[in-house]
C-alpha cells in the first residue's frame, strides 16, 4: 500500500482485485462487493480499518462513507482500533468451553502478560476470544489470520508462540492470496 | 453398511482436484441433467426425494424452489448458505475443504433446476482458507466447461462465485444472508415478502445450505426413489452428524436417519461412548439453539421408545420431553458438566451474535447472560431462576427472525430438566463444579 498524505492507495496488483470481485456482481450492484474488499483493505492497514481506509474503500465502490463505517462496526472480523502483529482469536463457545478453552485463555495471558482485547507493549501479539469458529470436533480452537489450529493444549500453544516470535508472525495478511 | 452419499469419496487422496473427482463419476449428474431433464423435471425430483433444507429449520427443499416464478422476467439466484456458525455445527466445512466440486455440481444442479444464470456461495469470513479451495475448484470446473458459457453445449450457461462474510451468526439467517450478499449489516427482513419473491437485489431466490445442494448430484444420479429409500418416515436420506463434547470419537458422522440414538453415542463406529468412561449426563442434539435433553430423554422418548436420530423421532414429546435434529449439531456432556455454566457460553453467545434491531432479542439475550453470570458466580437468587424462565418466554416469538427462539430455548429447557442443579448454585452461593 503506498500513502501520499494520508490517503491511502492500494498497489496496482491489489486494485485488480479488487476490480475483478466488483465484476462478480451485477452492474449498479457494486456495493455487494464491501465485506470481500474491507477484508482485503485491513489486511492492507495493518490488521485495521482506520477512518481514512473505510474513506478510500467507498471511493474504490462508489458509496458514502457512512455506509462503510455501518458494515464495518457490525462484523466481528474487522478491527476499528489498531491490533498487533499478530492477532490470537480463541474460541470460548459451548463445545470448546467443554473441551478447556478456558484453560488455553489463561495460559495465553499467563504467557503474554495481556488479557482478551489487550496487546502487547511491543505490538507483537493481541489477544481475543471470539465465538463459535465452526470447528467444535476439534476443541479447543484458535484462529490466527486465516489459519486453524486445532486440539489445542498448552504444550502446542506454547510451541506456536515461539514459532510466531522467532519468524515475527503477521496474522493479518491478503486472504485471497 | 450405511448408504454414504456425501462422505463417500471423502478419503481419497486428491479430491479436491477436477481429475480425481471427474474419475469418480463426479460432474455426471450435471451431464445427465443438461442433455436429458428439463429444469421442471430435475425440481420434481428432489420434491419426491423428500430432501429438506440440512441447515437446522427442515424445510423440503423441492417445495422451497417451487416458489420461485419461472415466468418472472427478473433474474433468478441460487446462493448457497455457507455461513456455519450454530454452536456445535461443523459439518459444512468438511465439506468445502475436501470435496469442493460435489458442492460446485450441486449448484450447477440446482441454478438449472431454478433457471438462475448467476449464483453465490457465502461463505463465513472466517473460513477464507476454504473458501479458497472453492475458488480453485471453481476455476477447475470453468477450465474443464461446467460453468461459464453454453454448460456443455446445452445452451444452459452459469456463473458462480463465493462471497466471504465477516464474523456474524446471524448471516445464517437467509434474509440476513442476503443483505449481508448486498453489502450491507446483516439485519434480518421482515417476512413475508419470502426470498422467492424478493430475494437477492429484489430478484426471485432461493437460499440453500451446503449439505442440501451437496446432496442434489446423488439424488440426480440415482433417482428420488432412491434417496427416498434410505430413511424412517418422513425424515429422508442421509445426514451429516457433527459430534463434540464429551465422547471418544468427535467428528463428523454421515448416518441414515433413523439411526438409534444409543447407536451413534455408543457404538464404535460413531461417537465411540463417553469419554473416560464417564456417565452420560447431557445432549444438545440439533446445534446449540435446540432444546438440552437429559440422558434418559435423549435415549428415551417419554413414552420409553428407542429415540431415533429423525426429525419426528427427536421431536417426539414435543419441548417438554423432546428436541429437534436441526443442524446435526450433537453437543454430548457427561457428569462432571456444569449445566448452568455450558448455558451461560451459549447465552454469551446469543448475546454477542444479537444483530439489536428487535428489542426483546437486544435486551432480553443479555439480560439472560447478565443472570447466568450471576448464578454461576454464585451471586443468584431463586427468584432470578424464575426471571430467566420469564424472560425466555417473551423474547420467544416476538422478534423478526428466529434468533431470538434460538436464545430462549436452550435457557428455557435446561432449566426445564435440570432446576435443581440451577437451584444448587443459589443454595450453595457457589458453583458445585
Amino acid at each position: 500500500m503506498q500513502e501520499k498524505n494520508n490517503i491511502p492507495e492500494f498497489n496496482r496488483e491489489t486494485l485488480e482485485l479488487v476490480n475483478q470481485i466488483i465484476k462478480r456482481y451485477p452492474v449498479g450492484r457494486q456495493k455487494s462487493a464491501l465485506l470481500p474488499v474491507l477484508h482485503i483493505a485491513q489486511s492492507e492497514n495493518s490488521g485495521w480499518l482506520s477512518p481514512e481506509m473505510m474513506d478510500y474503500v467507498a471511493s474504490l465502490l462508489d458509496i458514502q462513507s457512512i455506509e462503510v463505517y455501518e458494515v464495518a462496526s457490525f462484523y466481528s472480523m474487522f478491527n476499528l482500533k489498531p491490533v498487533g502483529n499478530c492477532v490470537i482469536e480463541v474460541c470460548h463457545t459451548g463445545p470448546c468451553w467443554l473441551n478447556g478453552a478456558e484453560k488455553i485463555i489463561a495460559h495465553f495471558e499467563e504467557r503474554l502478560g495481556i488479557k482478551p482485547g489487550e496487546t502487547t507493549a511491543d505490538g507483537k501479539f493481541t489477544l481475543k476470544t471470539v465465538e463459535c469458529l465452526a470447528a467444535c470436533g476439534n476443541a479447543p480452537v484458535i484462529q490466527v489470520g486465516t489459519e486453524y489450529h486445532e486440539n489445542l493444549t498448552t504444550e502446542k500453544a506454547d510451541n506456536l508462540l515461539e514459532k510466531w516470535r522467532s519468524e515475527n508472525k503477521i496474522s493479518h495478511t491478503n486472504p485471497y492470496l | 453398511m450405511a448408504t454414504k452419499i456425501l462422505l463417500n469419496n471423502i478419503e481419497v487422496p486428491g479430491l479436491a482436484e477436477f481429475q480425481v473427482y471427474r474419475k469418480l463419476g463426479g460432474y455426471a449428474a450435471v451431464e445427465k441433467a443438461l442433455k436429458t431433464l428439463t429444469p421442471d423435471e430435475v425440481t420434481e425430483e428432489v420434491k419426491k426425494s423428500g430432501l429438506k433444507g440440512r441447515g437446522g429449520a427442515g424445510f423440503p427443499t423441492g417445495m422451497k424452489w417451487s416458489f420461485i416464478d419461472k415466468k418472472s422476467e427478473k433474474a433468478k439466484y441460487l446462493v448457497c448458505n455457507y455461513d456455519e456458525s450454530e454452536p456445535g455445527t461443523f459439518k459444512d466445512r468438511h465439506i468445502g475443504q475436501l470435496n469442493p466440486h460435489q458442492l460446485i455440481e450441486g449448484m450447477i444442479l440446482g441454478s438449472y433446476a431454478l433457471g438462475a444464470s448467476t449464483a453465490y456461495i457465502y461463505i463465513r469470513g472466517e473460513l477464507f482458507y476454504v473458501l479458497r479451495i472453492i475458488e480453485k475448484a471453481i476455476a477447475e470446473a470453468y477450465k474443464n466447461g461446467f460453468l461459464g458459457e453454453n454448460i456443455l453445449g446445452s445452451g444452459y450457461s452459469l456463473n458462480l462465485y463465493c462471497h466471504p462474510g465477516a464474523g456474524a451468526y446471524i448471516c445464517g439467517e437467509e434474509t440476513a444472508l442476503l443483505e449481508s450478499l448486498e453489502g450491507k449489516r446483516g439485519n434480518p427482513r421482515i417476512k413475508p415478502p419470502f426470498p422467492a419473491i424478493v430475494g437477492l437485489y429484489g430478484c426471485p431466490t432461493v437460499v440453500n445450505n451446503v449439505e442440501t445442494i451437496a446432496a442434489l448430484p446423488w439424488i440426480v444420479n440415482n433417482g428420488s426413489v432412491a434417496y427416498a429409500a434410505i430413511g424412517v418416515g418422513s425424515s429422508k436420506g442421509t445426514k451429516l452428524i457433527s459430534a463434540c463434547g464429551h465422547i471418544n470419537k468427535p467428528g463428523i458422522y454421515e448416518i441414515e436417519l433413523g439411526l438409534p440414538v444409543e447407536e451413534f453415542i455408543y457404538s464404535d463406529e460413531y461417537c465411540g461412548g463417553i469419554r473416560n468412561g464417564n456417565k452420560l449426563k447431557a445432549v444438545v442434539a440439533g446445534g446449540s439453539s435446540v432444546p438440552i435433553l437429559p440422558a434418559n430423554l435423549i435415549l428415551k422418548t417419554a413414552t420409553g421408545e428407542p429415540r431415533l436420530m429423525s426429525y419426528e423421532s427427536l421431536s417426539e414429546g414435543g419441548f417438554q420431553t423432546g428436541t429437534m435434529l436441526g443442524s446435526g449439531g450433537f453437543i454430548v456432556m457427561d457428569h462432571t458438566t456444569c449445566i448452568v455454566k455450558n448455558l451461560l457460553t451459549f447465552a454469551r453467545f446469543y448475546r454477542h451474535e444479537s444483530c439489536g434491531q428487535c428489542s426483546p432479542c437486544r435486551e432480553g439475550t443479555s439480560w439472560m447472560e447478565k443472570i447466568l453470570m450471576r448464578i454461576e458466580s454464585g451471586q443468584g437468587t431463586m427468584k432470578d431462576i424464575d426471571l430467566l424462565v420469564d424472560i425466555a418466554k417473551h423474547v420467544e416469538g416476538n422478534t423478526i427472525c428466529p434468533l431470538g427462539d434460538a436464545a430462549s430455548w436452550p435457557v428455557a429447557s435446561a432449566i426445564r430438566h435440570f432446576r435443581e442443579e440451577f437451584e444448587e448454585h443459589v443454595i450453595l452461593q457457589k458453583c458445585p463444579f
